[in-house]
């Protein structure tokens, strides 16, 4: 560790002002207090102090998120070795795949280390990248505009790659993270200032933008040109069958986006923001009871040709991205609404968008990260009709 | 004569009408997801601005203030059926892609703006130019976000394909974001950016 800092001191005088690299200063601070703890003290008349800080919150969501990236690596791993287990291993393999055969660990998806290996080769590649292009427009938009990369981003480059399918283009995750960072963030001032989640505008744009390769049947499962259908999508096809079991789908043993299969995960990481206090449990419970009440609203009444009329709530609760929307992208602190009571409306109206979606729009089979940006953007009319009320409250108790 | 030219140019960069003044958006999101409509679209918004100012200043002072803005949109209305007109005899296929968009240029913001702001004051000669130079701001941001949103939603330009697509066996993967209108708001927010770091003294005071 002695090393690496003195390493970083005798660096730093390149990027202090006069220095060669001077408008790379905010790349040299973000690396430096990424690792380290930065030595700023408090000074001048503060008196309230605190332990969490913007680095601390944002770290926290990050470990938080490490039980949702192991269940990636697992379940990508898992769903290709239960494919290959079926038909056999195809002639033209991914790389991926020629780079587990060159290892000589095999496709057997009984064996953790050969799905944990496999699933990796998938998910790193796109973190990696994710990393590289969104971590380029941080440094530009940070020096030119004189303010630093913060951890925010380690979260949203974090997140992205977690609510991507295995099969995503390299080009798209470059492009789809340049959108999020610069549109969803930057254009609004940076870190604190965004209305909308940057990793959710993200993937918005590739949904939007290249929907072949981010929804249908063909993306969820890592074995090139198979056609496997997510279970959400299963029910909403009166045609299909459903195979996942509930189990299945709560540990997350079933297709779909990378990170978000697993509700087991996610309720570890809901359990370590809760209890942190950084992740705020009115939304995440307001959330589930807008997601129950709307479910079983649409069972009592019913549809003839509609199978999601009839898909009960803890179904909901388990399939496509709704635990992993709630847990960490509905409390993202930024976006959400900030005041008591707006977070239970904010919350409520996200889970009842989510079973509208997913039930009456026959277009969309998920609905989470729709319902998310959507509420996103009404959070902060939300915030003012409780600061109106509050304040006339107040007004009207101090009557002269 | 440099007070014609800066009624001519100056609504182009320095005060857009959409840029600048923020108008007329809506038709900008409905018609630029292919160039050829937004070259038509442009040119009819030209010809009703200009003659509308024209026509406007001619009678300013004929005009009961109090019922102005209703003689001002039967001239308007007028000039948008003749327009209209025009498209479906000669232009037939694009006046179908238009539909109700040539119509409503009766309701686009920057004529009755215009026709508000310029031609009551002033005389008929230089309302006529403000008036082509107005639409030829209201076209270039049409023009540009045309160009993009043809070229990356379906690799074309004015129907030839540019980029060969990628169900053709090219490289270029279509980006259907593109064809969407959402599309259009990025495009413009992205001109304005550019043009306000080009010219700072656009950006408003806090």
């Amino acid at each position: 560790m002695k090393v690496l800092r003195r390493f970083f001191d005798k660096q730093e005088k390149h990027f202090t002002s006069g220095g060669k690299l001077e408008r790379l200063f905010p790349l040299y601070e973000a690396v430096d207090t990424f690792l380290f703890t930065p030595d700023k003290r408090t000074e001048g008349p503060v008196h309230v102090r605190d332990v969490i800080d913007l680095k601390r919150t944002m770290m926290i969501v990050v470990y938080a998120l490490i039980p949702t990236v192991l269940m990636a690596f697992y379940n990508t791993g898992l769903q290709a070795n239960l494919i290959y287990q079926q038909t056999g291993l195809p002639g033209d393999l991914p790389w991926q795949a020629e780079v587990i055969r060159a290892l000589g660990v095999g496709f057997d998806p009984s064996n953790l280390l050969a799905n944990v290996l496999q699933g990796a080769l998938y998910f790193l590649p796109v973190y990696i990248i994710t990393l590289a292009a969104g971590g380029f427009w941080e440094v530009l938009f940070a020096s030119v505009r004189r303010h630093e990369v913060n951890e925010g981003f380690l979260v949203t480059s974090l997140l992205f790659p977690l609510i991507l399918p295995p099969t995503i283009p390299y080009w798209q995750v470059a492009l789809g993270i340049s959108f999020g960072v610069v549109i969803g963030k930057e254009v609004f001032g940076g870190v604190g200032m965004n209305i909308l989640n940057p990793a959710l505008t993200a993937r918005a744009f590739l949904f939007f933008a290249y929907p072949a390769q981010i929804s249908g049947d063909k993306v969820w499962v890592a074995v090139d040109g198979l056609s496997k259908a997510t279970p959400l999508a299963k029910f909403a096809d009166p045609v299909m069958e459903v195979t996942a079991s509930w189990w299945n789908a709560f540990w997350g043993f079933i297709p779909g986006s990378m990170g978000e299969t697993s509700v087991f995960a996610c309720l570890i990481g809901a359990a370590v923001l809760v209890i942190t206090g950084i992740g705020s449990w009115r939304i995440i419970l307001s959330v589930v009871i807008g997601m129950v009440g709307m479910s079983l609203f649409f069972n009592a009444v019913g549809s003839e040709s509609n199978p999601m009329f009839q898909l009960a709530p803890h179904w909901h609760l388990v399939l496509g991205g709704f635990a992993f929307g709630t847990v960490y992208m509905a409390t993202d602190p930024v976006s959400a609404a900030m005041t008591r009571g707006g977070k239970y409306v904010y919350g409520l109206l996200i889970g009842i968008l989510v079973v509208m979606v997913r039930v009456v729009n026959p277009a969309f089979p998920e609905g989470m990260m729709l319902a998310i940006l959507f509420m996103n953007v009404f959070a902060p009319i939300i915030d003012r009709i409780y600061i109106n009320r509050n304040i006339k409250r107040r007004l009207a108790r101090n009557v002269v | 004569m440099k007070k014609y030219k800066d009624v001519l140019f100056d609504p182009i960069f320095n005060n857009n009408p959409i840029g600048r003044q923020i108008l007329g958006i809506c038709s900008a999101l409905a018609v630029t997801s292919k160039l050829e409509t937004s070259i038509v679209m442009s040119m009819a918004v030209i010809f009703v601005l200009s003659f509308s100012n024209l026509s406007v200043s001619m009678i300013r002072k004929h005009i009961p203030n109090n019922i102005r803005i209703i003689v001002e949109m039967t001239i308007i209305a007028s000039l948008v059926i003749i327009a209209d007109q025009i498209i479906k005899a000669y232009a037939f296929d694009i006046s179908k892609q238009l539909s109700v968009y040539v119509g409503l240029i009766i309701t686009n913001c920057i004529i009755m703006g215009r026709a508000e702001a310029f031609a009551l004051q002033n005389p008929p000669v230089v309302s006529f130019i403000d008036g082509i130079g107005n639409g030829l701001g209201y076209s270039f941001v049409l023009l540009v976000v045309g160009f993009f949103r043809e070229l990356l939603g379906s690799g074309q330009l004015l129907g030839y394909q540019v980029l060969k697509l990628s169900t053709d066996g090219g490289w270029y993967v279509q980006n259907g974001l593109f064809l969407l209108s959402p599309s259009a708001f990025f495009l413009i927010g992205f001109m304005i950016w550019v043009i306000r770091t080009w010219k700072p003294e656009q950006v408003e005071e806090e």
